[in-house]
């Protein structure tokens, strides 16, 4: 076998899951992620993680896209090339809100969208879980542990061991 | 946690799977329609729906070839089927924004069931839409220009036209919904990706999954970032129909001249939204065998929501003439007397009996669970939300100066451009409930009973089953 990517413990319900994640958690491992069929409801704090980021970017980017549609017509319609139309100013920012608003809907919506996914480091088709037969189901119906083998606590056997004394249906080593 | 006291009447919620199933039973279900040999008559579906798709481009290659005077618009109706049938599709594609945003902000879990299949035919609804400005500006080659692109002439669009806010508001309509499909999409993607069998299948829903692996390091910026589209979808779907009725009510037309449009259009949208939810989901959840995934509860909600809207619509037709009335504007008045009583009354009673009068029907529950009626309902509230801006549209029949006023009669190349439409819009539901999963598999899972980490806590058994 070549070098182990990790320790998959598999488990049969939302209930064992949650229950396991938190004595991993609480084992003080640090490079660890479960994989659920489903958000499993206050999974993240079982596994101690913190808050998503996400809507900090998201704001930002919706700030940007209310600057940028704003000062896009009024550069169009009131510098580049200025026509009069029904008497209005160049600048008539009152109309130009509808446009200015969507922009700013565009950008968050993008920012929301993309930012998850690099946040996620995705798209990555490629990743050695992906290579486990049993792993299919975490798409289906089963729910996964997997310690990484670059975790600092992790030893082959007695992590095998930890893992199979939290209720693991079964445990494998998934090669790197 | 759970209270000990009178959990009963939180129990007691109609189940959102009937009969209940397994976690792995959800994903074989929804999967089937994949998996299957596709039946005979799916491909019959599709035949039928390519043979459309051939007439719209023959009509629309026919209107490039010609122009657009093989069309009935003239003066002074300039805006004749293609506004109707655009108006007419992006409301369609309103429930779909609603039921996949709106009602998940407000924790309706009975949506999951229905979201992906309504988010596809938003998709597909904004597809025929645009469609229609794209064919109507007449040279449809400088589409271009209503971007703020820069063009040989330098100049540069007028954001001040509601025109130009429709571009805007319906391309990033078009745009934010096919993300939130996507990003719904990602997980069950990753389900057929890891249930597949053949060549073309790993392929095809391997790359499109993004490798997703259903970590929930990835679930938990993924939940974030979907209540984050749900937020944005939300006033985004509600100012789409309100700009689409800026260009009418921006206008100083009598009848079109309104403060009411923006609320009264975003009503008429959902309502005929949702019964185009409804035609396609009874017939699809029979040929697909998800009755216990889409069930009558489901079917259910949906009649109400048409209920309440089409109140809705009722009511503000009722406004319309309250204030045509009471504005003591002789032309506002004028058009709404010519509206109900003018050469294109049965335009208007079509639009009366269709979106006031059938819907109240839904009242009686025995109509609400009855598969057939609501069949024939949801297409007539499709049928009447289409003479409703044909109506609408007809109002420039009559100007306020006799002199100008004129009629209009759709020629064969508006109605085989309008069934073309349906052409896009079959073509690609066919091929979707074929390809893609129809229900969004890892949401229904969520919402099952075992998928609550503490549904075997102790005291739970204690009233077993649900």
């Amino acid at each position: 076998m070549n070098r182990p990517y990790g320790a998959l413990a598999e488990f049969k319900s939302a209930a064992e899951i949650f229950h396991a994640c938190e004595k991993v958690r609480d084992a003080q491992y640090r490079r660890w992620d479960a994989h659920t069929p489903f958000p499993v409801h206050g999974l993240d704090r079982a596994m101690g993680l913190p808050r998503s980021k996400l809507p900090i970017f998201v704001c930002i980017a919706g700030l940007t896209g209310v600057a940028a549609g704003m000062t896009m017509q009024w550069w169009m319609s009131a510098v580049d090339y200025r026509v009069i139309i029904a008497a209005k100013p160049f600048f008539s920012w009152q109309a130009f809100i509808p446009v200015t608003f969507e922009v700013m809907i565009l950008f968050s919506a993008a920012c929301a969208v993309f930012g998850m996914l690099f946040i996620n480091r995705l798209p990555q088709w490629h990743h050695s879980l992906l290579k486990s037969e049993r792993f299919r189901r975490a798409s289906d119906d089963r729910f996964f542990i997997c310690i990484e083998a670059q975790d600092a606590k992790f030893d082959p056997e007695q992590t095998v061991q930890f893992l199979k004394g939290l209720g693991a249906a079964s445990v494998e080593l998934v090669e790197e | 946690m759970v209270a000990q006291a009178h959990p009963e009447p939180l129990d007691r919620r109609v189940p959102l799977v009937d009969p209940p199933a397994t976690i792995q039973q959800i994903t074989e279900s929804v999967a089937a329609p994949m998996e299957w040999k596709a039946p005979l008559g799916w491909w019959l579906f599709l035949a039928g729906s390519l043979s459309c798709l051939g007439i719209w481009l023959g009509s629309v290659g026919y209107l490039f070839w010609t122009g657009t005077g093989v069309w009935g618009v003239n003066n002074p109706v300039g805006w004749g089927f293609d506004i109707v049938n655009f108006v007419w599709w992006v409301g369609i594609g309103h429930a779909g924004t609603l039921i996949s945003a709106v009602l998940f902000l407000f924790r309706q879990k009975w949506r999951t069931s229905i979201n992906r299949f309504s988010e596809a035919m938003t998709l597909f609804a904004v597809v025929c839409a645009l469609s229609f400005p794209t064919i109507h500006i007449g040279r449809a080659w400088l589409l271009y220009w209503v971007m703020p692109i820069p063009n040989q002439m330098a100049v540069w669009p007028n954001f001040r036209s509601p025109l130009l806010w429709d571009v805007f508001a319906v391309s990033v309509y078009g745009s934010v919904s096919a993300l939130f499909w996507f990003v719904g999409l990602i997980p069950d993607l990753a389900t057929m990706r890891d249930r597949a069998t053949k060549k073309w299948q790993q392929l095809f829903y391997g790359v499109l999954a993004l490798g997703w692996r259903s970590s929930h390091r990835h679930w938990q910026h993924y939940e974030v970032a979907y209540l984050l589209l749900a937020g944005l979808a939300t006033p985004l779907v509600l100012s789409v129909h309100s700009v689409v009725s800026f260009d009418f009510a921006v206008s100083q037309i009598p009848g079109w001249h309104t403060t009411i449009f923006p609320p009264y259009f975003v009503a008429g949208a959902i309502f005929s939204g949702f019964g185009m939810v409804m035609t396609l989901m009874i017939i699809a959840r029979s040929i697909f065998k998800l009755e216990h995934l889409v069930t009558r509860h489901h079917i259910e909600n949906m009649a109400k929501v048409t209920l309440l809207t089409g109140s809705l619509v009722g009511y503000a037709y009722a406004m319309e003439f309250f204030v045509a009335w009471y504005s003591g504007n002789p032309y506002e008045r004028f058009t709404f007397i010519n509206r109900m009583f003018g050469p294109y009354w049965w335009a208007y009673w079509s639009m009366i009996f269709c979106n006031v009068v059938v819907p109240q029907a839904l009242w009686f529950q025995s109509v609400r669970r009855n598969l057939g009626v609501l069949f024939v309902i949801s297409i007539l509230v499709n049928v009447g939300m289409w003479f409703e801006r044909y109506v609408i549209v007809l109002t420039l029949a009559r100007d306020t100066l006799p002199s100008s006023w004129g009629s209009y009669s759709p020629t064969i190349f508006d109605f085989s451009t309008y069934l073309g439409t349906f052409g896009i819009f079959f073509t690609f539901f066919t091929l979707f409930v074929r390809f893609l999963p129809m229900v969004a598999i890892a949401e229904v899972k969520a919402v099952l009973p075992e998928a609550n980490p503490h549904h075997d806590d102790g005291h739970h058994a204690a009233h077993g089953g649900h």
